[in-house]
């Protein structure tokens, strides 16, 4: 009876634990993004973020788009050779990048890139105190912290899925129409007619938007909030990539339901 | 208390806890402008939060605290901003911002605080610089500098708006005999060259008593004693000596709480 | 000069990533501008769509001219209507034409071809119907047809 009751208690403990972050994490995205951003050289720093955030994680996604895309295209042909059309190597390439694997895999090495090294960043930052002596100093280190790198995270998600995409296609061609032998012709003419700019393009990149804004939101709140130890850092970065990639995975389930459930 | 006439914070009544445990109850703290004042007590007793209090980084559970009669826990965003500006604080660790060099780190609170054309900042940045001897050091990058000289520089950009007062966080802790030197030095010379009024939290003991013209000690979430460094050397209540003394026995006890030795030792069998 | 590298990956950056926007939007997607110069609609009704989607293309002579917007069950003759947009250029869709729901392949997709008829005068406007319809085959019908004429011989 005794262990019962202790354990229904830790059960809501953990809950109310659990609230409570979600609620600070929900406070520090208002107050980030929210917050009007500093006024002076908030621009610099956004410049900074996005260099460390996107322009570094630039060739770790062209070699995994380009990979991707050539493994695609040779798996796609294996099978759809049998049917006599092979095609539309072109076409299933283009598809299964655009909408799905781009948003998905650029959210995913993102998160162990760019999150990690957010969390780690930040949690070092709040170790070293360099958050308490900047609100010392008068600056809210929401704003000038935390606020662009979310942004630069924001931004980059997306123009890194575009990349991962176009490069992953160009893999694509290189192994279908360079080693396969597919006539060129085709393979841009049944990507063409199959791929919708608006359906296709524009919902990928919606969904690498929603990607950016949860991978960026989980890397800096568990920097923000880690405990300030080496211990606490190295969980949270932990932390950062495990919920960042499950909450990509599940909310793909959601967005691809409402965005291709119809189709 | 007749050596204090005039001050600059005035703490009535302070009460801050976590959780269910009291870090502070109901304490009192008056510190004198102008002065060096000493805040010491052994590890654990809340002393870097009572600091973190003043700045108004945390609100307490009760009572004021009074700087020049704004009552810091009550204060509004905008208000808070303009009294930090009156306030320098030194960090445990130096808290310099990494991804800047030493100057912008020294510049930091000027181009917050102030408007000031570019050549002033630096004119200004380069006068804190030297004060602290680290203008050779401008344009390194804080993890190029040994744990001492970081320090150092933290204490220029602590002063770098010329604050009323100025907070320091166990300055001594960490260093070696030689930079020990230096900050007491530093701490001492800046304090009665600028004027400003100092804490000192620490648990230095004879670094401090040779800096500070008032101490505090708290224990157990309460000032057990106040004095001038001569008045508490003559302390001969317990627990006062036993900290000015550090003596690793007594009212603090050197034994965790636990239960009797020979019975847990017997147990094993 | 750290300023200046920043500055120059980050532009660097945003350009890879507009030439990736552009690649994806013109060589990948095909998507053209002239879709702006508007489109008018046209029904038909048909005894079997199997298969036929929104989004399907609508031919003629295999040249796209439109896509399936929607398909409906009309309640009145309880048969498929299919609203098909068609591209404003296309104005010489006469009344007569007939609309055929055919298969790209063996296993491909299905799509609407459109073939005109030799009237003319009058050409198939906004909210216009499409008499003549064929619908798409059924592979089970034509089997069971198959059966039982192989049986009633």
């Amino acid at each position: 009876m005794q262990s019962v009751i202790a354990n229904l208690a830790l059960l809501g403990r953990s809950t109310i634990n659990r609230l409570a972050a979600i609620g600070r994490s929900g406070m520090l995205l208002m107050h980030a993004v929210i917050a009007r951003p500093e006024p002076f050289n908030s621009f610099p720093l956004l410049m900074r973020q996005l260099y460390s955030v996107g322009v570094l994680s630039m060739v770790i996604i062209m070699v995994s788009g380009l990979f991707i895309g050539m493994v695609l295209a040779l798996q796609g042909y294996t099978i759809l050779v049998d049917y006599g059309s092979e095609q539309a190597v072109g076409q299933m390439v283009a598809l299964s990048l655009v909408r799905e694997l781009a948003p998905v895999v650029t959210a995913l090495l993102f998160a162990g890139r760019a999150g990690s090294a957010l969390t780690a960043e930040i949690g070092l930052m709040k170790t070293t105190e360099q958050l308490s002596g900047m609100e010392m100093i008068g600056v809210d280190p929401l704003r000038r912290i935390i606020a662009p790198r979310f942004w630069a995270g924001l931004i980059s998600l997306p123009i890194l899925t575009m990349i991962f995409s176009a490069v992953g296609i160009w893999g694509g061609l290189l192994v279908g129409v360079d080693w396969l032998g597919i006539y060129e012709g085709s393979f841009w003419a049944n990507m063409q007619n199959s791929v919708d700019f608006f359906d296709d393009v524009v919902n990928g990149l919606i969904k690498s938007l929603v990607f950016g804004v949860v991978v960026t939101w989980v890397a800096v709140f568990q920097g923000y909030d880690s405990v300030p130890t080496s211990e606490g850092i190295s969980q949270a970065t932990t932390k950062t990539v495990v919920y960042s990639s499950l909450a990509v995975l599940g909310l793909d389930f959601i967005l691809t339901a409402l965005m291709f459930g119809d189709l | 208390m007749d050596f204090i006439d005039d001050i600059i914070i005035d703490i009535k009544q302070l009460t801050f806890s976590r959780g269910d445990r009291y870090i502070c109850k109901n304490i009192d703290i008056r510190i004198p402008r102008g002065k060096v004042t000493a805040i010491m007590g052994p590890s654990g007793t809340g002393k870097t939060t009572l600091l973190k209090l003043i700045g108004g980084q945390l609100k307490p559970d009760a009572g004021s605290i009074l700087l020049d009669g704004d009552d810091i826990p009550r204060l509004g965003r905008h208000e808070l901003f303009n009294v930090r500006e009156k306030m320098g604080m030194l960090f445990q660790s130096g808290a310099l911002f990494t991804d800047m060099t030493v100057f912008e780190n020294v510049a930091f609170p000027l181009r917050v605080h102030t408007q000031l054309p570019e050549d002033m900042v630096r004119d200004i940045v380069l006068m804190k610089l030297q004060a602290v001897g680290l203008r050779g050091a401008a344009e390194l990058m804080p993890s190029e500098l040994s744990g001492g000289m970081g320090r150092r520089v933290a204490l220029a950009r602590a002063i770098a708006l010329d604050p009323a007062l100025v907070m320091y966080d166990e300055p001594f802790t960490g260093q070696d005999p030689i930079a020990m030197g230096v900050l007491v030095n530093l701490i001492k010379t800046l304090n009665k060259a600028l004027g400003h009024s100092s804490i000192i939290v620490s648990h230095d003991i004879n670094e401090t008593l040779s800096i500070a013209d008032y101490i505090y000690i708290i224990a157990d979430g309460g000032v057990i004693a106040h004095g001038t460094p001569e008045q508490l050397k003559q302390n001969d209540a317990e627990q006062v000596r036993q900290f000015m003394q550090g003596l690793p026995d007594g009212p603090v006890p050197f034994h965790f709480p636990a239960s009797d030795y020979a019975t847990e030792l017997m147990e094993g069998r | 000069m750290r300023i200046r590298g920043i500055e120059l990956g980050v532009g660097v950056f945003m350009l890879v990533g507009a030439l990736s926007l552009a690649m994806l939007a013109i060589n990948v997607s095909g998507l053209t501008l002239s879709k702006q110069e508007g489109s008018y609609k046209i029904y038909a009704l048909f005894e079997n769509v199997g298969g036929l989607t929104a989004r399907s293309k609508v031919t003629m002579s295999g040249v796209a001219i439109g896509q399936v917007t929607n398909i409906s069950i009309d309640r009145q003759k309880l048969m498929a209507l299919v609203e098909m947009e068609i591209n404003a250029d296309t104005d010489y869709l006469t009344s007569d034409s007939s609309a055929s729901i055919l298969t790209a392949g063996l296993l491909g997709e299905k799509y609407i071809g459109i073939t005109t008829g030799a009237a003319d005068d009058e050409i198939l406007q906004q909210g216009d119907f499409i008499e003549d319809t064929q619908s798409s085959l059924v592979l089970e019908e034509l089997i069971g047809k198959f059966l039982f004429n192989k049986a009633s011989e």
